[in-house]
Protein backbone atom coordinates (compact mmCIF):
# COMPACT_ATOMS: atom_id res chain seq x y z
CA UNK A 1 0.00 0.00 0.00
CA UNK A 2 1.43 3.36 -1.05
CA UNK A 3 -0.86 5.66 0.91
CA UNK A 4 -1.44 6.20 4.60
CA UNK A 5 -4.43 8.51 4.28
CA UNK A 6 -6.94 9.91 1.82
CA UNK A 7 -5.31 13.32 1.85
CA UNK A 8 -1.95 11.75 1.05
CA UNK A 9 -3.56 9.85 -1.82
CA UNK A 10 -5.21 12.99 -3.19
CA UNK A 11 -2.02 15.02 -2.86
CA UNK A 12 -0.12 12.56 -5.12
CA UNK A 13 3.20 13.63 -3.63
CA UNK A 14 2.66 17.20 -4.78
CA UNK A 15 1.74 16.22 -8.33
CA UNK A 16 -2.04 16.24 -7.81
CA UNK A 17 -2.70 18.75 -10.61
CA UNK A 18 -0.81 16.68 -13.18
CA UNK A 19 -1.89 13.19 -12.13
CA UNK A 20 -5.53 14.01 -11.45
CA UNK A 21 -5.65 16.38 -14.39
CA UNK A 22 -4.65 13.47 -16.62
CA UNK A 23 -7.03 10.91 -15.13
CA UNK A 24 -9.97 13.32 -14.87
CA UNK A 25 -9.76 14.47 -18.48
CA UNK A 26 -9.37 10.88 -19.70
CA UNK A 27 -12.45 9.87 -17.72
CA UNK A 28 -14.45 12.84 -19.02
CA UNK A 29 -13.45 12.08 -22.62
CA UNK A 30 -14.36 8.39 -22.41
CA UNK A 31 -17.64 8.97 -20.55
CA UNK A 32 -18.39 11.74 -23.04
CA UNK A 33 -17.90 9.35 -25.93
CA UNK A 34 -20.19 6.75 -24.33
CA UNK A 35 -22.92 9.38 -23.78
CA UNK A 36 -22.47 10.75 -27.31
CA UNK A 37 -22.82 7.25 -28.77
CA UNK A 38 -25.99 6.56 -26.79
CA UNK A 39 -27.46 9.90 -27.92
CA UNK A 40 -26.45 9.26 -31.51
CA UNK A 41 -28.16 5.87 -31.50
CA UNK A 42 -31.36 7.34 -30.05
CA UNK A 43 -31.21 10.20 -32.56
CA UNK A 44 -30.73 7.87 -35.53
CA UNK A 45 -33.64 5.67 -34.52
CA UNK A 46 -35.94 8.66 -33.93
CA UNK A 47 -34.98 10.26 -37.23
CA UNK A 48 -35.48 7.04 -39.17
CA UNK A 49 -38.83 6.36 -37.51
CA UNK A 50 -40.00 9.83 -38.65
CA UNK A 51 -38.55 9.25 -42.11
CA UNK A 52 -40.45 5.96 -42.49
CA UNK A 53 -43.66 7.46 -41.08
CA UNK A 54 -43.50 10.35 -43.57
CA UNK A 55 -42.86 7.95 -46.43
CA UNK A 56 -45.78 5.76 -45.34
CA UNK A 57 -48.12 8.80 -45.24
CA UNK A 58 -47.01 9.75 -48.74
CA UNK A 59 -47.79 6.26 -50.00
CA UNK A 60 -51.23 6.33 -48.35
CA UNK A 61 -52.20 9.66 -49.90
CA UNK A 62 -51.06 8.41 -53.29
CA UNK A 63 -53.18 5.25 -53.01
CA UNK B 1 -25.19 -19.07 -57.32
CA UNK B 2 -22.68 -20.42 -54.84
CA UNK B 3 -24.31 -21.73 -51.73
CA UNK B 4 -22.14 -22.84 -48.88
CA UNK B 5 -23.14 -24.26 -45.51
CA UNK B 6 -19.64 -23.71 -44.14
CA UNK B 7 -18.85 -20.81 -41.88
CA UNK B 8 -17.56 -17.92 -43.90
CA UNK B 9 -16.12 -14.56 -42.89
CA UNK B 10 -17.77 -13.12 -45.95
CA UNK B 11 -21.10 -13.92 -44.34
CA UNK B 12 -20.39 -11.15 -41.82
CA UNK B 13 -19.16 -8.71 -44.43
CA UNK B 14 -22.77 -7.75 -45.11
CA UNK B 15 -24.04 -4.88 -42.94
CA UNK B 16 -27.28 -6.77 -42.37
CA UNK B 17 -25.58 -9.77 -40.76
CA UNK B 18 -22.89 -7.72 -39.01
CA UNK B 19 -25.37 -5.37 -37.31
CA UNK B 20 -26.88 -7.95 -34.92
CA UNK B 21 -23.49 -9.61 -34.39
CA UNK B 22 -22.01 -6.26 -33.34
CA UNK B 23 -24.97 -5.72 -31.03
CA UNK B 24 -24.42 -9.09 -29.36
CA UNK B 25 -20.66 -8.66 -28.95
CA UNK B 26 -20.66 -5.01 -27.86
CA UNK B 27 -21.77 -5.49 -24.20
CA UNK B 28 -19.14 -8.18 -23.66
CA UNK B 29 -16.35 -5.89 -24.83
CA UNK B 30 -17.79 -3.09 -22.69
CA UNK B 31 -17.82 -5.39 -19.63
CA UNK B 32 -14.26 -6.57 -20.33
CA UNK B 33 -13.17 -2.93 -20.67
CA UNK B 34 -14.75 -2.02 -17.33
CA UNK B 35 -13.15 -4.93 -15.48
CA UNK B 36 -9.72 -4.46 -17.04
CA UNK B 37 -9.69 -0.70 -16.42
CA UNK B 38 -10.80 -1.22 -12.80
CA UNK B 39 -8.01 -3.77 -12.28
CA UNK B 40 -5.55 -1.53 -14.14
CA UNK B 41 -6.43 1.49 -12.00
CA UNK B 42 -6.04 -0.55 -8.83
CA UNK B 43 -2.58 -1.69 -9.92
CA UNK B 44 -1.68 1.83 -11.04
CA UNK B 45 -2.44 3.52 -7.78
CA UNK B 46 -2.20 0.87 -5.06
CA UNK B 47 0.23 -1.82 -6.21
CA UNK B 48 2.78 0.00 -8.36
CA UNK B 49 5.22 1.74 -5.99
CA UNK B 50 6.35 5.35 -6.08
CA UNK B 51 9.01 6.03 -8.70
CA UNK B 52 12.42 6.81 -7.25
CA UNK B 53 13.13 9.63 -9.70
CA UNK B 54 9.76 11.06 -10.64
CA UNK B 55 7.77 10.49 -7.47
CA UNK B 56 4.04 10.13 -8.05
CA UNK B 57 4.06 12.11 -11.31
CA UNK B 58 5.05 8.95 -13.19
CA UNK B 59 1.57 7.45 -12.52
CA UNK B 60 0.41 9.32 -15.62
CA UNK B 61 2.22 6.56 -17.54
CA UNK B 62 -0.67 4.15 -16.93
CA UNK B 63 -2.97 6.14 -19.19
CA UNK B 64 -0.44 8.03 -21.31
CA UNK B 65 1.31 5.02 -22.84
CA UNK B 66 -1.81 2.86 -23.41
CA UNK B 67 -3.60 5.87 -24.98
CA UNK B 68 -0.62 6.56 -27.24
CA UNK B 69 -0.50 2.89 -28.27
CA UNK B 70 -4.23 2.89 -29.03
CA UNK B 71 -3.95 6.14 -31.01
CA UNK B 72 -1.41 4.49 -33.34
CA UNK B 73 -2.98 1.03 -33.39
CA UNK B 74 -6.48 2.34 -34.19
CA UNK B 75 -5.01 4.35 -37.05
CA UNK B 76 -3.43 1.21 -38.50
CA UNK B 77 -6.74 -0.65 -38.15
CA UNK B 78 -8.53 2.29 -39.79
CA UNK B 79 -5.99 2.27 -42.62
CA UNK B 80 -6.39 -1.50 -43.02
CA UNK B 81 -10.19 -1.42 -43.30
CA UNK B 82 -10.00 1.65 -45.55
CA UNK B 83 -7.68 -0.27 -47.84
CA UNK B 84 -9.90 -3.35 -47.81
CA UNK B 85 -12.90 -1.16 -48.64
CA UNK B 86 -11.01 0.51 -51.45
CA UNK B 87 -9.74 -2.72 -53.02
CA UNK B 88 -12.62 -5.14 -52.44
CA UNK B 89 -15.33 -2.49 -52.58
CA UNK B 90 -16.93 -3.86 -49.41
CA UNK B 91 -19.19 -1.27 -47.84
CA UNK B 92 -18.91 -2.63 -44.32
CA UNK B 93 -15.09 -2.25 -44.29
CA UNK B 94 -15.46 1.44 -45.07
CA UNK B 95 -18.15 1.84 -42.42
CA UNK B 96 -15.80 0.30 -39.83
CA UNK B 97 -13.04 2.72 -40.90
CA UNK B 98 -15.47 5.62 -40.50
CA UNK B 99 -16.48 4.35 -37.05
CA UNK B 100 -12.84 4.00 -35.91
CA UNK B 101 -11.80 7.61 -36.56
CA UNK B 102 -13.50 9.44 -33.65
CA UNK B 103 -12.28 6.92 -31.05
CA UNK B 104 -8.78 7.09 -32.51
CA UNK B 105 -8.86 10.88 -32.39
CA UNK B 106 -9.97 10.82 -28.74
CA UNK B 107 -7.10 8.53 -27.73
CA UNK B 108 -4.68 10.77 -29.63
CA UNK B 109 -6.03 13.75 -27.72
CA UNK B 110 -5.67 11.84 -24.42
CA UNK B 111 -2.08 10.90 -25.28
CA UNK B 112 -1.24 14.54 -26.06
CA UNK B 113 -3.07 15.92 -23.03
CA UNK B 114 -1.56 13.49 -20.51
CA UNK B 115 1.81 14.00 -22.20
CA UNK B 116 1.59 17.74 -21.61
CA UNK B 117 0.61 17.20 -17.97
CA UNK B 118 3.50 14.79 -17.57
CA UNK B 119 5.96 16.99 -19.43
CA UNK B 120 5.42 20.02 -17.20
CA UNK B 121 6.68 18.48 -13.92
CA UNK B 122 9.37 16.28 -15.51
CA UNK B 123 10.74 18.41 -18.36
CA UNK B 124 9.57 21.80 -17.16
CA UNK B 125 7.44 22.45 -20.24
CA UNK B 126 3.93 21.53 -21.42
CA UNK B 127 4.99 21.21 -25.03
CA UNK B 128 8.08 21.05 -27.21
CA UNK B 129 8.21 20.83 -30.99
CA UNK B 130 10.24 17.66 -31.12
CA UNK B 131 9.73 14.68 -33.42
CA UNK B 132 7.63 12.48 -31.11
CA UNK B 133 5.21 15.18 -30.02
CA UNK B 134 4.90 16.81 -33.42
CA UNK B 135 4.23 13.53 -35.24
CA UNK B 136 1.59 12.60 -32.64
CA UNK B 137 -0.04 16.00 -33.19
CA UNK B 138 -0.03 15.29 -36.94
CA UNK B 139 -1.81 12.01 -36.13
CA UNK B 140 -4.59 14.01 -34.46
CA UNK B 141 -4.85 16.21 -37.56
CA UNK B 142 -4.99 13.11 -39.78
CA UNK B 143 -7.92 11.73 -37.78
CA UNK B 144 -9.69 15.10 -37.86
CA UNK B 145 -8.92 15.50 -41.56
CA UNK B 146 -10.34 12.04 -42.30
CA UNK B 147 -13.57 12.85 -40.45
CA UNK B 148 -13.90 16.32 -41.99
CA UNK B 149 -13.28 15.00 -45.51
CA UNK B 150 -15.89 12.27 -45.11
CA UNK B 151 -18.38 14.71 -43.63
CA UNK B 152 -17.85 17.12 -46.54
CA UNK B 153 -18.78 14.60 -49.24
CA UNK B 154 -22.46 13.83 -49.62
CA UNK B 155 -22.20 10.57 -51.55
CA UNK B 156 -21.15 7.97 -48.94
CA UNK B 157 -19.29 5.75 -51.41
CA UNK B 158 -17.24 8.67 -52.70
CA UNK B 159 -16.63 9.76 -49.12
CA UNK B 160 -15.37 6.23 -48.38
CA UNK B 161 -12.92 6.35 -51.27
CA UNK B 162 -11.61 9.84 -50.53
CA UNK B 163 -11.26 9.02 -46.84
CA UNK B 164 -9.49 5.75 -47.65
CA UNK B 165 -6.86 7.50 -49.77
CA UNK B 166 -6.21 10.03 -47.00
CA UNK B 167 -6.08 7.28 -44.34
CA UNK B 168 -3.65 5.16 -46.39
CA UNK B 169 -1.31 8.06 -47.16
CA UNK B 170 -1.35 8.96 -43.45
CA UNK B 171 -0.22 5.47 -42.42
CA UNK B 172 3.35 6.60 -43.17
CA UNK B 173 3.10 8.77 -40.05
CA UNK B 174 2.76 5.74 -37.73
CA UNK B 175 6.33 4.38 -38.08
CA UNK B 176 7.51 7.99 -37.87
CA UNK B 177 5.81 8.38 -34.48
CA UNK B 178 6.97 4.99 -33.27
CA UNK B 179 10.62 5.31 -34.25
CA UNK B 180 10.90 9.09 -33.74
CA UNK B 181 12.63 8.59 -30.38
CA UNK B 182 15.29 6.47 -32.11
CA UNK B 183 15.71 8.54 -35.26
CA UNK B 184 15.97 11.96 -33.67
CA UNK B 185 17.27 13.09 -30.34
CA UNK B 186 14.27 14.15 -28.34
CA UNK B 187 13.25 15.07 -24.83
CA UNK B 188 10.78 12.21 -24.90
CA UNK B 189 13.28 9.39 -24.55
CA UNK B 190 14.52 10.30 -21.11
CA UNK B 191 11.23 9.57 -19.46
CA UNK B 192 11.53 5.78 -19.54
CA UNK B 193 15.07 5.62 -18.12
CA UNK B 194 13.89 4.87 -14.58
CA UNK B 195 12.17 1.71 -15.78
CA UNK B 196 15.47 0.24 -16.90
CA UNK B 197 17.39 1.21 -13.79
CA UNK B 198 14.87 -0.45 -11.46
CA UNK B 199 13.86 -3.79 -12.99
CA UNK B 200 11.84 -4.98 -9.96
CA UNK B 201 9.65 -1.91 -10.23
CA UNK B 202 9.33 -2.34 -13.96
CA UNK B 203 7.34 -5.56 -13.52
CA UNK B 204 4.40 -4.12 -11.56
CA UNK B 205 4.53 -0.95 -13.64
CA UNK B 206 4.59 -2.94 -16.85
CA UNK B 207 1.73 -5.23 -15.79
CA UNK B 208 -0.39 -2.25 -14.76
CA UNK B 209 0.33 -0.54 -18.06
CA UNK B 210 -0.44 -3.65 -20.10
CA UNK B 211 -3.74 -4.23 -18.29
CA UNK B 212 -4.74 -0.61 -18.87
CA UNK B 213 -3.78 -1.03 -22.53
CA UNK B 214 -5.97 -4.14 -22.78
CA UNK B 215 -8.79 -2.20 -21.09
CA UNK B 216 -8.45 0.65 -23.59
CA UNK B 217 -8.37 -1.89 -26.40
CA UNK B 218 -11.60 -3.53 -25.26
CA UNK B 219 -13.14 -0.08 -24.75
CA UNK B 220 -12.20 0.89 -28.30
CA UNK B 221 -13.79 -2.24 -29.74
CA UNK B 222 -16.98 -1.61 -27.74
CA UNK B 223 -17.13 2.05 -28.82
CA UNK B 224 -16.43 1.27 -32.46
CA UNK B 225 -19.04 -1.50 -32.55
CA UNK B 226 -21.61 0.87 -31.07
CA UNK B 227 -20.70 3.56 -33.60
CA UNK B 228 -20.64 1.25 -36.61
CA UNK B 229 -24.19 0.15 -35.72
CA UNK B 230 -25.31 3.79 -35.96
CA UNK B 231 -23.45 4.20 -39.26
CA UNK B 232 -25.07 1.03 -40.64
CA UNK B 233 -28.57 2.20 -39.70
CA UNK B 234 -28.00 5.61 -41.31
CA UNK B 235 -26.49 4.30 -44.49
CA UNK B 236 -28.77 1.30 -44.99
CA UNK B 237 -31.95 3.21 -44.21
CA UNK B 238 -33.43 2.41 -47.61
CA UNK B 239 -33.41 -1.32 -46.90
CA UNK B 240 -36.31 -3.36 -45.60
CA UNK B 241 -34.35 -4.83 -42.70
CA UNK B 242 -33.38 -1.44 -41.24
CA UNK B 243 -37.01 -0.39 -41.48
CA UNK B 244 -38.01 -3.52 -39.56
CA UNK B 245 -35.18 -2.99 -37.08
CA UNK B 246 -36.18 0.60 -36.27
CA UNK B 247 -39.79 -0.48 -35.83
CA UNK B 248 -41.37 1.18 -38.84
CA UNK B 249 -43.90 -1.17 -40.39
CA UNK B 250 -43.63 -1.66 -44.14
Amino acid sequence: MNWHSWSEFLAMGGYALYVWGSYAVTLVVLIGEIVALAMRRRGVIERLAKFYAARRRNHETEA
Amino acid sequence: MIKSERFSWFHFSSPQTFYPLAGTLQPWFAAAATLLCAAGLYLSFFVAPTDAQQGEAYRIIFIHVPAAWMSMFLYLVMGFWSGVGLVLNTRLSSMVATALAPTGALFTFIALWTGALWGKPTWGTWWVWDARLTSELILLFLYIGFMALQAAIDDPRRADKAGAVLALVGVINIPIIYFSVKWWSTLHQGASVSMKSAPSMATTMLIGMLIMALGFWMYSIAAVLARVRCVILERERHTEWVMAEVGGQA
